[in-house]
C-alpha cells in the first residue's frame, strides 16, 4: 500500500529509458543547456553568502529533528491550524488523499479546479483522480501547464518541462491552446503572455484551489508556499476554498527555522537570492482570501522511509532540485528515465523507498542510475548523503534478487576466484582476452551477461598485463 | 493495513476514517521511529544579523537587479515622487488600501480605497495599479514583505493590478533574512516580493511579468 503513484506505470527500467534517452541529440542538447546555465548560477548565488556551509549544517539538523520526534510535531501542526480556522485531513496512501480532495471539491460544488505545481499532488496522480472522479485540474505555473498540454511527463523538479525547447513549446500551444494567436512566435515572451491569457479567467473565477506546501511550522500553523510567476499566490488568495496537499516531512518546528530554509531553498534551486513570490498564511483570515482552508497531510510510502535509519534521510529533501544540475548521468538521460515523479539523484534514492514493499523492477534499477561521483552530495542544501544511500539500497536489491541473477553469479564467481591465490592469477590472465574484445582502449560491447552492464556504458579493456606481472617485472 | 479500524467493524463514515487515518499513520511514525534518534542539535552559527555600510542603498541594488524600478527620496519629497511616477506609468485609476497614509493619496489621479473589502475581482482586474506601503524589507535579497498590516491591505489589492508601487519607509529595512523573519508574525497573511513576476521555465530564460503584477516600482523613503 505505500508509496502508490510514485512511479508511472509501464515505464521500463533505467537502462532501457536511458538507451531510449540517450539516443535523443535533442533532449541532450536541451538539458545539457540547461543543467550548465543553472550550475553556473548556483555557484554564484550560493558563494555571495558568507556562512552557506554553517545554514547547511542547520538545515540538516532543523529536519533530523522534526524526523526525529515526527509524531510530536505533526500533533503540534494539526493543533495550530485547527486553532486558526482551518481542518486537518489524514491520508494513509495516495487513494486516500485523492479520495479526501475530490469529496472536498465536490462539497465546494467545483467542477474544476486550479493548481499551483506540486510534488505530492503529482505523486498521488490526484490530476487523474479527479477527472475520474469528474473534475477537471488546471495546471497553472508555466512548466506545468506546457507538460499538461503537451500529454507530457515531467522531467525535472523545479523546471518540468526543461527537455522541450521554445520551438516545441510553441507547438504545443498551437495545437492545445485554443485561444492561442494564431502568429505566436516562439519568443519566450510571447508564449509566456499567451499561457497568462489562458489562465486569467480562470484564475478569476474559480472556486478550489488545490496547492503543495514547502514548509508548515509546527508551532504557529503557518504553511509557506515559495513560487515565481504569481499562479501561486492567484491560487491562494481568490478562490474560496484552498486545499493544501502536504508529505508529513514538510514540517519545521518553528517560525524562526523558516531562516535558514528561505535561505537555503531559492539559492539552491533557481540560483536567486530570493524567488519572486513567497506566500506564508495560517488557517484562515477573515476578510483577507480563501473562507475555507483544508490541509491534508500525507503519509504514501513516507513512514516506511522514516523506518530505514540509513534511507530516512531522503526526507530531509526540500525539493530544490540542485541535485539533478550536477549530476552526469541526469545531464545524459533527463528526468523521464527515471520513470518516476521525483527523478535524478534524489529520486533514485526517493523513489524505491516510497514504494517500500511495493518496490518493483523499475524502481529496484534506479539505485543503479548513477555513478556515485559525489556531486550531489556537496550541493545538496541539507546534506542528504545520496552516495551513502545508493549504495545501501543497491545492497538490499541485491540482496532481494534471486541467487541466480547474473550479479549474485558474477559476484559468487569473483569471490571464489578471489579466495584462492592461484585461482587469482588463472582469472587475471583469462580477463588478458578481453583485449580482444576491445577498440581504442574501450570494449563497448560484451556478451551477455556482461552486455546488460555495456548496453549503456563502455568498459575500459583489461591492461596488457596484470599489476601483480608488472610488480614481479619491474620490483621483483 | 489499519487493524483498529477494521476491528471497529463495519464500514465506517468519512469523518471516522479520517480519524483512523490519523491514527494509523501516527501510530506507523512510532513504529518507524522504535530507535527514537534522541534529541539532536541544531548548531545556530550562521549570521543571524549582518553589516552592511549602505543597508538603503545595498536593497536598493538588489532590488534593481530583479528588473525593478527604485527611487529614493526625502519624506518631503514623497508625494511628488508618487505623481511623477503614476504620471509616468499613465495611470489614471489607482486602487489603494484603506488606511493609506493621506499625503500619498495625490490629487492627479482617482483613487479606489478597499473600504470595507468592497473591491471586487473585476475592479482590481481592470485598475491601472496599486499603491501600497509595506511591513519589513530586506537589504541583502531585495526582498518586501507585506503582512496585510498598516497601508497595506488584502493580499487581493497587491496581486490583481499589474502595477504595483510600494513604499518602503527607512525603519522598516533589515540587512539579512533572520533580521526580517524576527520582525514578523507568522499566523499573518504574508507576501513576499522580490522583483516582479517572472518565469524561467522556457529554456531557463527570465520572462518578466506572468500572473503576477508584471511592473513593480519602489520608492525607499530615506530617514
Amino acid at each position: 500500500m505505500a508509496g502508490r503513484g510514485v512511479t508511472w506505470l509501464g515505464t521500463p527500467t533505467f537502462p532501457k529509458a536511458a538507451r531510449t534517452a540517450l539516443a535523443d541529440p535533442q533532449l541532450r542538447a536541451n538539458l545539457r543547456n540547461a543543467t550548465t546555465t543553472i550550475r553556473g548560477k548556483r555557484a554564484d548565488a550560493v558563494a555571495e553568502l558568507p556562512d552557506w556551509e554553517p545554514l547547511r549544517r542547520a538545515g540538516e539538523a532543523i529536519k533530523d529533528q522534526v524526523l526525529g520526534d515526527l509524531d510530536t510535531y505533526l500533533e503540534r501542526l494539526e493543533a495550530a491550524v485547527t486553532a486558526r480556522g482551518g481542518i486537518v485531513h489524514w491520508a494513509r496512501d495516495a487513494d486516500e488523499a485523492n479520495e479526501i480532495v475530490l469529496r472536498l471539491t465536490r462539497e465546494a460544488g467545483a467542477e474544476e479546479v486550479v493548481k499551483v505545481k506540486s510534488m505530492a499532488t503529482a505523486e498521488i496522480g490526484l490530476n487523474e483522480a479527479l477527472a475520474e472522479g469528474g473534475v477537471r485540474a488546471v495546471e497553472t505555473d508555466l512548466a506545468e501547464l506546457i507538460v499538461q498540454l503537451g500529454e507530457d511527463r515531467p522531467s525535472h523538479i523545479l523546471v518540468p518541462a526543461i527537455h522541450r525547447n521554445r520551438a516545441e513549446i510553441r507547438e504545443i500551444f498551437r495545437r492545445e491552446m485554443p485561444d492561442v494567436p494564431e502568429d505566436i512566435t516562439d519568443e519566450p515572451k510571447e508564449l509566456a503572455e499567451a499561457a497568462r491569457r489562458h489562465l486569467r479567467q480562470k484564475f478569476l473565477t474559480a472556486k478550489v484551489a488545490v496547492s503543495g506546501a514547502n514548509f508548515a511550522v509546527a508551532d504557529s500553523g503557518s504553511i509557506v508556499v515559495v513560487e515565481s510567476e504569481g499562479n501561486g499566490r492567484m491560487c491562494l488568495t481568490l478562490p474560496e476554498t484552498l486545499i493544501t496537499v502536504m508529505g508529513i516531512e514538510k514540517v519545521v518546528p518553528t517560525w524562526s527555522d523558516l531562516e535558514v530554509f528561505l535561505q537555503l531553498l531559492p539559492r539552491s534551486s533557481t540560483a536567486e537570492r530570493m524567488n519572486p513570490y513567497t506566500s506564508i498564511w495560517t488557517g484562515v483570515t477573515p476578510g483577507d482570501g480563501p473562507k475555507n482552508f483544508h490541509l491534508v497531510l500525507l503519509d504514501n510510502g513516507r513512514t516506511d522511509t522514516l523506518a530505514d535509519e540509513v534511507g530516512r534521510q531522503a526526507l530531509r529533501c526540500i525539493r530544490c532540485s540542485a541535485c539533478l544540475n550536477v549530476c552526469p548521468v541526469y545531464e545524459r538521460t533527463g528526468g523521464a528515465a527515471y520513470g518516476s515523479v521525483y527523478p535524478g539523484p534524489i529520486g533514485a534514492i526517493l523513489t524505491p523507498q516510497l514504494l517500500g514493499e511495493d518496490v518493483d523492477k523499475q524502481a529496484r534499477s534506479l539505485p543503479y542510475a548513477s555513478s556515485l561521483c559525489g556531486a550531489c552530495f556537496e550541493v545538496c542544501p541539507v546534506r542528504i548523503d545520496i552516495p551513502e544511500v545508493l549504495v545501501h539500497l543497491r545492497a538490499q536489491a541485491v540482496e532481494a534478487k534471486n541467487k541466480t541473477s547474473p550479479e549474485a553469479v558474477a559476484m559468487s564467481a569473483l569471490a571464489w576466484a578471489m579466495g584462492d591465490a592461484r585461482r587469482w592469477a588463472a582469472t587475471q590472465r583469462i580477463a588478458g582476452i578481453g583485449r580482444l574484445l576491445s577498440r581504442g582502449g574501450r570494449i563497448s560491447s560484451l556478451p551477455w551477461p556482461g552486455s546488460k552492464w555495456t548496453s549503456s556504458r563502455d568498459l575500459p579493456a583489461p591492461p596488457k598485463e596484470t599489476f601483480r606481472a608488472w610488480w614481479r617485472r619491474t620490483r621483483g | 493495513m489499519d487493524q483498529a479500524a477494521d476491528q471497529a467493524g463495519a464500514v465506517p463514515a468519512a469523518g471516522e476514517r479520517s480519524g483512523s487515518a490519523r491514527e494509523a499513520v501516527l501510530r506507523r511514525v512510532r513504529a518507524a521511529l522504535a530507535d527514537r534518534p534522541g534529541p539532536v542539535a541544531v548548531p545556530r552559527d550562521y549570521d543571524r544579523t549582518r553589516e552592511a555600510a549602505d543597508p538603503l542603498a545595498l536593497l536598493a541594488e538588489r532590488i534593481e537587479d530583479y528588473r525593478a524600478m527604485v527611487h529614493r527620496v526625502q519624506a518631503a519629497e514623497l508625494p511628488a515622487r508618487i505623481t511623477a511616477s503614476l504620471a509616468a506609468r499613465g495611470a489614471r485609476r489607482m486602487a489603494a488600501p484603506v488606511d493609506l497614509p493621506a499625503d500619498w493619496l495625490v490629487p492627479e489621479v482617482a483613487w479606489r480605497l478597499d473600504t470595507d473589502h468592497s473591491s471586487t475581482i473585476e475592479e482590481l482586474d481592470g485598475i491601472d495599479g496599486v499603491l501600497t506601503g509595506c511591513a519589513v524589507a530586506v537589504a541583502e535579497t531585495g526582498t518586501l514583505v507585506l503582512d496585510a498590516g498598516e497601508a497595506q491591505g488584502r493580499r487581493m489589492l497587491t496581486l490583481l493590478p499589474d502595477y504595483h508601487l510600494c513604499v518602503v519607509r527607512a525603519d522598516q529595512v533589515a540587512v539579512s533574512l533572520p533580521e526580517a523573519l524576527a520582525r514578523l508574525d507568522g499566523t499573518r497573511p504574508l507576501t513576499f516580493v522580490s522583483g516582479p513576476s517572472a518565469t524561467s521555465d522556457i529554456e531557463l530564460n527570465r520572462v518578466e511579468g506572468v500572473h503576477g503584477p508584471r511592473t513593480l516600482e519602489v520608492v525607499i523613503v530615506d530617514a
